[in-house]
């Protein structure tokens, strides 16, 4: 698309500069909230059942459906209101940011949103760009500038871009207002790597623009002064709007039982509605029942009473539509959504050192925590810190090492063999030169900077996108290095010699490898590469290769990580042809990525190997002990790394995650797919075994699994069943030389395996960012290598170690606290609707309702919806110190457990038992309907399902507190206030201006009876204490670990308060003392705890 | 001079929503601390009673909860004997029966099929003596049925009362005339006669009966209502209405005594408090104990007159009337002390068997360790 500069541009062709991450307006808030809204099942569903209400004659209100699906409707709105009401906020924020443009001759100060493609902006130091610019000119000579793309994609270090050259010179505004020009470019694309191909063409001049030039949106301006650029992506289109992206929705396992919970409730509620309309048919065949004399249908009723077999198992449908949990799901995503603040308020998950605390990205996968089953992890970044140290490098096949800031050769006295010389030095150079490390000195003064005066004292810090080369630079710095070698704009500058820097042929991870090509002061050219010994070795042609790999190799065993570095020298012709292809394949229009590869591959090749480094990565502090007990909690962890061999085994040794006497078998550099098929039967039947000795012997033997990139895909082409098999047998699985999208493959193979086990995958690198997209749960690790993989996370923390808090606690109680409401919401709706049912019995299934329309439409939403919720928020069934102390505790949730098909079915039948019991409770009560009030006078059938009612109301609330564990005054609060409320609120149906209704007076007259009160405390016991028995024997003839660790901490709890009391014969106390009494320390429970635990091991 | 970079250039990690955030925070400028706060509420640590039911902890409960409910059980159950009650079945389904005769009666058959039944208590009644009508298989709790009234229109809404609701239909008009009051329940109102008598020697001693009382109060006073106007005259007030189909004489003339007549007559709203279960009592007359030395039903022959109006036969119905005394707690009801007798045993049965349990497996349980 071309366009004129400004001055007679066409407004209306390009999007304006406004950027627009809210979901809605004002305006189509309602109508589009709603819509997606109805899309859920749930919702559908009530619709649908509201609907039938307003059609055909159905025994309650639509009020009853209609009220609470409103409710549930509003609340879901309020939230997704305010959600994009934050985000209208951001966005007039940034849209009203106010920028300078150049308009008629001047500055003009203007809001960011007014900016139109084709304005020349004006942005000065340490701003973000508004807008995606192409640079015309900066207040530099040469027209470069300095920006970072923090806010982008993480990466911190300075990047240089240039003006268009022919633009460069115009530095004031007057010039840039008499600019005309045009520019071309591609339609905006996401990618925020791939350069963007525009096209400037001014006064027949045709001059293809790089990336280099692109500046965008989102980035910020440093080291210079101020620059002028003309917007060429506004608004929407700009690259950073593009990357908005929603991401795809991961659903938890949780959800999915739920579904199929919700999916058996239908069919109960289909059951129910067909046995219904069935038996009311029977029955309506006698004419006695179906019209007696004192209850006459209407003549409309008469004549229609054939065809409405439909509108009576509709009806019924109606009736009992509330087993279906209306506000489950606007309660489970309240309690998401409020549940995920305490993940980013712990303290525990905070980093003091760089300041970071966890960071919850979706709120929807809190459960899941709980569910982990196989972790796949990075290793560089994730397991270690990400901070290299240059260690040792081996040059022309001699091994140095770093001793004081002075690089030694191994084995050598002190003063190194002349011989090597030369090699050592161009090996220097080679890495002193061969990197895009920017160095971060104020050099908006102008040309001379602190590094001319020979200073190589001043501290510089260095900037750079890979650790690697910022460990190597920095070791040159220390003195390593006679030569102290930075990178300038577009000049190296050595303090005694200039290298002019002609490209740059950047590191991609396909290539593994990087390199530059220098012009050296004696007018040499030169291109030094650096890259992974794979990537180097076989294009070397000469230099002390077998050595060097023998050296590499070492490096690797100590945890080094390895470069390889060459050199190649071009003749003027074979650089005149580099310069031609390079410049063909950068201007390319189409293809432009493969082409730019062949050309690399075309260059990089015929190399001389200089050496090798060897370069330090630490482990992150506790990583050893999560992985240890990520084990005991029955996860499997895999590293994946994209490291070699050698150097994945000796960190996973180190990180505790091989340990010294397992068995490691190794599945590496296979070729073909028969070897790859031999070896891995070959230790699959060792493997199996093994494990099967492992049943027999109590000691157990594991085995740890090695796999390599190549391998794997070989085994994963053909023989994915057996290989799934040898790792299912391996406690611990490293795959070594991994590529980002391998990394995702292991994680969808493992996802995708008949036992469909729960997959997290935590990584920090952009390489993470598909492993982390595709596992279940991912978790980006806030750590140097951008915030790529923390975009595109689920949960983010600071270090690897915050890991087992975030399973073992958080995830825990998040799977408890929502399996419980889950179970809890389903068995109560069973509890509120069966007695219905059983009243159709004796009702003629005439549809008449039990309980009035106002208790219909308020038990889910004001009368038992508050303590669920706050449990489910609050809830800690044991302490936290306990939970991450004993890993193993993680294995009684595995699994699902707690939404399994038994405690499903365990908390349906107490559903159905319970409902039962209230119905015929109250049922016998009434007896041969004897009166229940001491004046003799009678109930009618809105007392008899308000005593019903009452008695559910109850019972439920106390349901709920017998599963709390947890007690805070809020719990104590809605509880009790619930019973209170639901008091209160009947009682009110005595007011005089409610005389019309059924209910008037009901509720007092109810309670006025004695009887009643006896029958709701007789029912309420008798429902609850066979589900306390039932809890009591299994807790003591079936414990789970975690009942045992419950009473364990709470006994040695009471151990330090009784010691307290008595400091003899405490055994004896604790017998004698009630237990009861005991437990009613109501206390800040750590510090107990802290004591308590120095306790223990003293009464051991 | 120079920059701290480290700060400047530090990735202002999740501030804005992820993949929204738009542009980052302003330049330069101390980071602020994002170390969440250290409070009992954020961190999870609120104060908190932690119970755990274990067979040590609930014992005492069942313990306490059987000694409690046995008692009680008790109490009721003696309460609920003591209580005397008398029914008698005047269906005359029997062809023994004396009101056989007018099994097959119809509403309007005049005058009104009358029969006595006579019957001898053994023990006397010797508190207030509650008289109760009672039917069978007469579901009063039929949707259709339970929402054929007008609550306004018995409110005394005069707009109700010519108007009436459409819930009432089939009983909504008669002959273009609005019914007063409406729908099937009042429709169907009890129109049975009974009447007590003593029979001491040979004559028979009329026994009084109260017929106030019998409703609740706030359904007599507030509930219930006659429509308002000019004048007491309900015969006026009730101008341009008809009588239900069924009844025999309209709403106004439904007793002589003004304060009991028209829709606050008690029968009627004790009619109208429709019944939850198709067997049910009614309250039909109180009678009163007149002094302190004699029962108020001494034990002896006695005599029911029935003027027996109400067909039930045509759908299998039954029709008694009771006799009973009152305790605080209601009529006569063996269940609840039953239940509560039970309830407490199993509690306690169970106390025990958990006791057994705590003592042989609450050691174990505490000092087992979770295996590692």
């Amino acid at each position: 698309n071309r366009f004129p500069q400004h001055g007679h541009y066409v407004p209306q062709k390009f999007a304006d500069n406004r950027i627009i991450s809210s979901k809605y307006t004002v305006w189509n808030f309602v109508p589009k909230n709603l819509f997606e809204q109805f899309r859920r099942v749930a919702n559908f569903y009530f619709l649908i059942i509201f609907l039938v209400q307003l059609m055909i004659d159905t025994p309650t209100s639509p009020i009853t459906s209609g009220l609470p699906l409103f409710f549930v409707i509003t609340v879901t709105a309020i939230k997704q209101g305010y959600e994009d009401w934050l985000r209208h906020k951001a966005d007039n924020e940034v849209n009203g940011a106010p920028v300078y443009v150049v308009r008629s001759g001047g500055l003009v100060k203007t809001r960011s949103k007014n900016i139109r493609v084709g304005d020349i902006v004006r942005v000065a130091k340490d701003e973000t760009f508004p807008v995606d610019l192409v640079l015309l000119s900066s207040d530099r000579v040469d027209g470069s500038c300095h920006v970072t793309t923090a806010s982008l994609d993480g990466e911190t270090n300075l990047k240089t871009h240039v003006a268009v050259p022919e633009t460069a010179v115009l530095q004031s505004v007057a010039n840039l207002d008499k600019l005309v020009a045009v520019i071309e470019c591609q339609q905006p694309e996401a990618d925020l790597y791939r350069t963007a191909d525009v096209y400037m063409l001014r006064l027949f001049l045709f001059r293809p623009l790089g990336p280099e030039s692109l500046l965008l949106r989102g980035a910020r301006l440093k080291n210079t002064k101020e620059i002028f650029g003309v917007a060429v992506y506004t608004g929407m289109e700009t690259k950073m709007a593009l990357n908005y992206k929603s991401k795809s929705q991961k659903r938890s396992a949780v959800e999915k039982s739920m579904n199929s919970f919700l999916i058996i409730y239908l069919i109960i509620l289909l059951f129910e509605a067909i046995l219904s309309t069935i038996l009311k048919y029977a029955w309506q065949a006698e004419e006695k029942w179906d019209e007696p004399w004192y209850n006459e249908k209407t003549e409309h009723e008469r004549n229609s009473s054939k065809v409405i077999f439909i509108s009576d198992f509709l009806a019924f449908l109606v009736l009992y539509n509330f087993i279906i949990p209306i506000s489950l799901y606007v309660t489970v995503e309240m309690q998401k959504f409020l549940g995920s603040f305490f993940i980013g308020w712990d303290l525990d998950l905070y980093h003091e050192e760089t300041n970071q605390r966890a960071q919850v990205n979706t709120s929807d996968l809190n459960e899941e925590l709980g569910q982990v089953e196989y972790v796949f992890t990075d290793k560089t970044g994730t397991l270690t810190e990400n901070e290299m140290q240059f260690r040792e490098c081996s040059i022309n096949g001699i091994k140095y090492q770093e001793v004081n800031g002075k690089l030694t050769p191994e084995g050598f006295p002190e003063d190194s063999p002349d011989g090597n010389r030369h090699e050592e030095e161009l090996f220097l150079k080679a890495v002193c030169l061969c990197h895009t490390v920017q160095i971060n000195a104020d050099q908006t003064d102008g040309a001379d900077g602190p590094w001319h005066a020979n200073g190589i004292t001043a501290p510089l810090e260095y900037y750079a996108s890979s650790p690697d080369e910022k460990a190597l630079v920095e070791a040159a710095s220390r003195g390593i290095c006679f030569y102290f070698l930075i990178l300038k704009d577009r000049t190296i500058v050595k303090i005694n010699a200039v290298y002019k820097l002609l490209h740059v042929l950047e590191f991609d991870p396909n290539r593994r490898r990087m390199s530059v090509i220098v012009e050296s002061p004696s007018g040499e050219k030169l291109l030094f590469t650096k890259g992974a010994e794979s990537s180097i070795l076989p294009r070397s042609k000469s230099g002390e290769i077998d050595k060097t790999r023998i050296h590499v190799d070492e490096f690797a065993l100590k945890g080094l990580r390895t470069l390889c570095v060459a050199y190649r020298r071009f003749t003027p012709e074979e650089y005149q042809e580099i310069g031609k292809r390079l410049h063909e394949a950068r201007t390319a229009l189409q293809q432009r990525e493969e082409r730019l590869a062949d050309v690399f591959n075309f260059i990089e090749r015929d190399l001389e190997l200089l050496g090798a480094t060897g370069v330090e990565d630490k482990l992150q502090e506790k990583v050893q002990e999560t992985i240890e007990a990520l084990r005991l909690a029955g996860i499997k962890v895999w590293v994946l790394t994209g490291d070699k061999h050698e150097t994945a085994v000796s960190v996973s040794l180190s990180c505790g995650h091989f340990h010294r006497t397992m068995n490691i078998l190794e599945l590496v550099q296979h070729k073909s797919d028969s070897t790859c098929a031999e070896q891995l039967r070959h230790t699959g039947t060792k493997s199996i075994f093994l494990s099967l000795n492992r049943i027999k012997e109590d000691h157990v033997i594991q085995h740890g699994l090695v796999v390599d990139g190549t391998s794997l895909s070989l085994a994963l082409r053909e023989h994915e069943k057996l290989f799934m098999e040898v790792c299912k047998n391996c406690s611990a699985v490293l795959c070594c030389r991994m590529a980002p999208l391998q990394k995702a493959k292991v994680v969808r193979l493992l996802k995708t395996s008949p036992e469909k086990p729960i997959t997290l995958a935590i990584g920090d690198g952009a390489n993470d960012v598909s492993m982390i997209q595709e596992a279940h749960v991912g978790i980006g690790i806030m750590g140097k290598e951008g915030r790529q993989a923390v975009r595109n996370s689920d949960y983010a923390i600071a270090r690897f170690k915050f890991l087992s808090k975030l399973l073992f606690v958080h995830g825990h109680f998040y799977y408890i606290r929502i399996a419980t409401l889950v179970q809890y919401f389903f068995y109560k709706n069973v509890c509120f609707i069966t007695p219905q049912f059983l009243y159709q019995f004796f009702c003629l299934f005439s549809q008449q309702t039990l309980y009035d329309s106002v208790y219909l439409t308020l038990y889910n939403i004001c009368f038992t919806s508050l303590p669920v919720l706050i449990y489910s928020l609050f809830e800690q069934h044991v302490h936290p110190h306990v939970l991450q102390s004993k890993p193993v505790l993680y294995r009684d949730i595995s699994k699902n457990a707690h939404l399994g098909f038994k405690p499903f079915l365990y908390w349906t039948i107490l559903g159905f038992f319970h409902a039962f019991v209230f119905f015929y409770g109250s049922y016998l009560l009434m007896g041969e309907d004897t009166s229940l009030l001491g004046n003799g006078q009678m109930f009618g059938n809105w007392t008899f399902g308000t005593l019903v009612f009452t008695v559910m109301v109850i019972t439920v609330t106390m349901k709920m507190a017998l599963e709390t564990h947890f007690w805070t005054w809020i719990n104590h609060f809605v509880t009790w206030g619930s019973i209170v409320f639901y008091f209160i609120f009947s009682l009110s149906m005595k007011l005089p201006f409610l005389h019309t209704q059924d209910m008037y007076f009901v509720f007092v007259q109810l309670l006025s009876s004695g009887s009643a009160w006896f029958a709701i405390i007789l029912i309420v016991v008798a429902c609850l204490f066979i589900d306390v028995v039932k809890k009591v024997l299994y807790r003591h003839l079936q414990p789970t670990s975690t009942e045992k660790a419950q009473i364990r901490f709470a006994s040695s709890v009471k151990k330090v308060v009784l010691e307290s009391f008595h400091h003899s014969c405490v055994s004896y106390v604790i017998f004698t003392i009630p237990q009861p009494f005991l437990e009613f320390w109501v206390s800040p429970v750590d510090s107990v705890f802290q004591h308590s635990r120095h306790q223990c091991q003293v009464w051991k | 001079g120079k920059k701290n970079y480290k700060a400047d250039g530090h990735p202002s990690g999740g501030v804005g929503v992820p993949g929204g955030g738009a542009v980052g925070g302003g330049g330069g400028g101390a980071v602020k601390t994002r170390k969440p706060d250290n409070t009992a509420f954020k961190q999870q640590r609120l104060p908190a009673w932690q119970p755990i039911l274990t067979a040590g902890t609930v014992l005492p409960a069942f313990f306490i909860i059987g000694l409690i409910f046995i008692p009680i059980g008790i109490g009721i159950f003696v309460t609920s004997n003591n209580i005397r009650e008398y029914e008698i079945d005047y269906t005359g389904t029997e062809p023994s029966s004396p009101c056989n005769k007018c099994l097959n009666v119809s509403w309007d058959s005049t005058p009104p099929c009358t029969c006595t039944i006579n019957f001898t208590l053994e023990h006397s009644f010797e508190s207030n003596v509650f008289m109760y009508y009672g039917l069978s298989n007469f579901y009063q709790n039929h949707r259709r049925y339970v929402k054929s009234r007008d609550d306004s229109q018995l409110n005394g809404d005069n707009s109700s009362l010519l108007n009436p609701s459409k819930e009432c239909e089939p009983y909504r008009t008669n002959e273009d005339k609005p019914i007063a009051p409406c729908g099937a329940i009042a429709n169907s109102m009890f129109n049975d006669t009974l009447e007590l008598y003593r029979i001491d020697n040979d004559t028979r001693t009329p026994i009084t009966l109260i017929k106030k009382g019998i409703a609740w109060w706030t359904d007599k006073n507030v509930k219930f209502r006659n429509p308002t106007g000019d004048g007491n005259n309900l015969t006026a007030l009730f101008q341009g209405t008809t009588k239900p189909v069924n009844w025999p004489k309209p709403v106004y003339m439904l007793d002589s005594e003004p304060d009991n007549n028209g829709f606050i007559n008690e029968d009627f709203i004790v009619w109208m408090r429709t019944a939850a279960l198709p067997t049910f009592r009614k309250l039909y007359r109180l009678i009163e104990r007149k002094n302190n030395l004699q029962p108020t039903l001494q034990a002896g022959k006695y005599s029911l007159d029935i003027a027996y109006n109400y067909p039930v036969h045509s759908f299998d119905g039954r029709k008694r009337m009771i006799l009973s005394t009152i305790s605080w707690m209601g009529g006569k009801n063996p269940f609840l002390g039953i239940a509560y007798i039970t309830v407490g045993s199993i509690c306690f049965f169970l106390g025990v068997v958990l006791l057994i349990i705590h003592h042989k497996y609450g050691n174990r349980n505490t000092s087992a360790d979770i295996p590692n």
